[in-house]
């Protein structure tokens, strides 16, 4: 019996070992997998359970009932709540902007700096990053709250009379932002800035170009792809921001990332709060996907 | 002409700091006249100081001391965008994110000119450059060879008082290189404007130029045409830079005017020369003999002939030989490890190789007196 298995090759009917030394669209699949896994489990998996959420209900107790409706969706059309998404894409453009409008210079002044000064600025802008964004956004409290730091410096330079209350505003809030969101748009900026040579800027001084149109002609155009990928990271994560209204804006400041959030956390109404994260989502991808049609992903920062 | 020069140096120093913390002269009191219309070269190895001095010219660098003067007018410390030359660069440096015509055209929108006016300018110059219906295009969708031709049209349509060159052929392969340097030099006819011409490359600079300034160090070492600076090269860097030749060492022994006799340290004899700069008995020299400038005959014995004024002659054996068609490249020793070559022509076609030197052979090298140059030891 023994002898007779022997003298013949075992006949798998299936084999992946097979399979893989005969298709290439298998192998392909094999070495690309580990992504895949990552997608699937960090980006898909979720994405679907959110989007299930969103078409059932609340139970009486908090939980989730299986009972397919729309009355979620139905709910976010109250004018309450197009007015917080509103005035959360008027934070988030308005932070953009004036993050493009900070970060640029101080990009420009980084891409210029001599070689070992550039890389001690670039490790003071990663800095911040080292200690716990929530303890960061607290320090700002301490310095916007009504005799605060802020305050106290602008009395002292008798530039102002009375407290600002700036603490508990919205303007707090885009501060706030501001200051989160600024890295994400100076870095981009700067590798763009960074990478246009010298001899450009030469060659148009060479043609006549006094220095603010070389920069109006050639630096600017050029680092439009620092721009773009600037104002993508910092607009998406910026419309979903509920930390620093949280902690900066009170009661009075709401933006649609703490509507989902005491949506899930505080209200127990998953559903409802997976409807509005839908919802948010939806807008943000329909605005970036429209952007970035008219202006590319910023994806020549890649070549 | 305005000006009796289109550009002057005035004993231009330009001093760099290192990043060692000392400083190191990039221009080192050189002084130049370039005459309008010339087309000239500064030609030299790399670090010798003439991309500063272009630079200097351009208004990118500002002189340490001394004066840059263009066309009459002193340039102190005038920005580039106000002087009247332009800039071919080495990397072109067109701009990616404009058109071939926007580029070309984007010196004259700096002076103001009519949109009629440009694009006409800019068409011509495009035509001058021989890519005419190019303009449409990005210079990323254009060969190297073109992207040169844009940057060229791009400086020439401002038709600057001088045009400023900087080796705009290096990175071009040969082949391509070689028909660009005879286009460049009509072009350079055609449109009339001076140019000036920063290489490394000796066969361009003598191809092309009208006077040549070779430079070593920050110095200028001599400044003339091409046949000048071949034949009679002033100084033992500038005969050894360009083209090929042999030096022999020697102390002075006599001078008479121009005409010098040296007494060689291998082998110990004299030999009669054209003396350059300020030669005296007992000084050290370098006699610069070309490999082309001499022939060889069998030695067959007899002394060496004391004919003074005429040739001199130096024996020896040959210790190699290589055939390369036009000519025989030999080898040959003069003792004590001392070895010269001589590029003898193949006038005669043989398949005899009796008539060809062979390795041992003994012989006499026969150099004519005008073909002897004693130099000085280098100024730089």
């Amino acid at each position: 019996m023994i002898s007779e298995q022997a003298g013949e090759p075992p006949k798998a009917k299936f084999s992946i070992t097979r399979l893989l030394r005969e298709n290439s669209t298998a192998q392909g699949f094999l070495l690309i997998s580990p992504a895949n896994l990552y997608l699937f489990v960090l980006v898909v998996l979720p994405l679907i359970i959110v989007t299930i959420l969103s078409f059932l209900s609340r139970g009486a107790y908090g939980g989730v009932e299986f009972r397919f409706n729309l009355t979620n969706y139905a709910r976010l059309f109250d004018p309450l709540y197009g007015k917080v998404m509103l005035f959360s894409l008027g934070v988030g453009l308005g932070t953009t902007l004036i993050c493009l409008l900070v970060g640029y210079p101080l990009a420009y002044f980084l891409a210029h700096a001599p070689g070992k000064q550039r890389s001690l600025l670039l490790f003071l802008i990663l800095l911040p990053f080292w200690t716990n964004f929530v303890i960061r956004i607290y320090a700002w409290m301490i310095i916007l709250r009504s005799g605060g730091l802020l305050d106290s410096l602008l009395q002292w330079l008798h530039l102002t009379q009375a407290p600002l209350n700036l603490l508990y505003s919205p303007t707090a809030v885009m501060i706030g932002m501001v200051y989160e969101f600024l890295p994400f748009m100076v870095l981009p900026l700067y590798t763009s800035l960074e990478k246009i040579e010298n001899s450009l800027l030469e060659a148009a001084a060479d043609l006549g170009a006094p220095p603010w149109k070389a920069f109006l002609r050639v630096t600017l155009p050029l680092s439009v792809p620092g721009m773009i990928a600037g104002t993508i990271l910092t607009f998406i994560p910026a419309m979903g921001m509920f930390v620093v209204p949280d902690i900066l804006g009170g009661a009075k400041t709401i933006l649609i990332g703490n509507v989902i959030r005491n949506q899930f956390l505080t209200a127990r109404d998953w559903p409802f709060g997976a409807a509005a994260s839908m919802i948010l989502m939806l807008l943000t991808m329909v605005l970036t996907l429209y952007y970035t049609r008219k202006a590319g992903f910023g994806e020549e920062l890649l070549v | 002409m305005k000006s009796e020069y289109a550009v002057e140096f005035h004993d231009i120093v330009k001093i760099f700091p290192t990043p060692e913390g000392g400083q190191v002269n990039a221009v080192d009191h050189v002084s130049i006249n370039i005459n309008h219309g010339e087309f000239f070269s500064m030609l030299g190895p790399s670090g010798c100081g003439k991309t500063t001095s272009l630079r200097l010219m351009a208004g990118f660098e500002w002189p340490t001391s001394g004066e840059v003067v263009i066309d009459g007018e002193k340039m102190g410390r005038r920005p580039p965008f106000l002087r009247p030359v332009n800039t071919v660069f080495q990397n072109y440096a067109l701009f990616q994110h404009m058109t071939v015509f926007q580029n070309v055209a984007f010196g004259l929108e700096m002076e103001k000119v009519t949109n009629q006016e440009i694009n006409r300018r800019v068409n011509e110059a495009l035509e001058m450059v021989k890519l005419p219906g190019m303009g449409k295009r990005k210079p990323k969708q254009l060969s190297g060879g073109q992207q040169q031709r844009i940057a060229l049209a791009r400086a020439l349509v401002k038709r600057p008082e001088v045009l400023l060159l900087d080796e705009p052929l290096g990175a071009l392969d040969l082949k391509l290189r070689k028909e660009m340097q005879l286009e460049l030099k009509a072009l350079q006819e055609q449109v009339g404007i001076t140019f000036i011409y920063v290489t490394h490359d000796q066969e361009e600079a003598l191809t092309m130029s009208n006077r040549i300034a070779v430079m070593s160090k920050g110095k200028a070492l001599q400044i003339g045409s091409s046949v000048e600076i071949y034949e009679r090269p002033n100084c033992r860097f500038v005969a050894d830079f360009i083209g090929e030749t042999n030096f022999l060492t020697g102390t002075v022994k006599e001078v008479d005017k121009d005409r010098v006799c040296v007494l060689l340290t291998v082998p110990k004899q004299e030999l009669y020369g054209i003396g350059f700069g300020d030669l005296h008995p007992g000084q050290t020299v370098a006699v610069s003999i070309r490999p082309e400038k001499v022939h060889l005959e069998d030695d067959n014995g007899t002394q060496v002939e004391d004919r003074t004024g005429e040739d001199n002659q130096l024996k020896g054996r040959v210790a190699a030989t290589a055939y390369i068609g036009s000519d025989t490249r030999v080898i040959i020793d003069l003792g004590d490890n001392i070895r010269m070559k001589v590029w003898e022509q193949n006038a005669i076609s043989t398949l005899d190789p009796e008539a060809y030197y062979s390795t041992g052979d003994a012989v006499r090298i026969i150099i004519p007196y005008e073909n002897t140059l004693v130099l000085p030891e280098d100024i730089a």
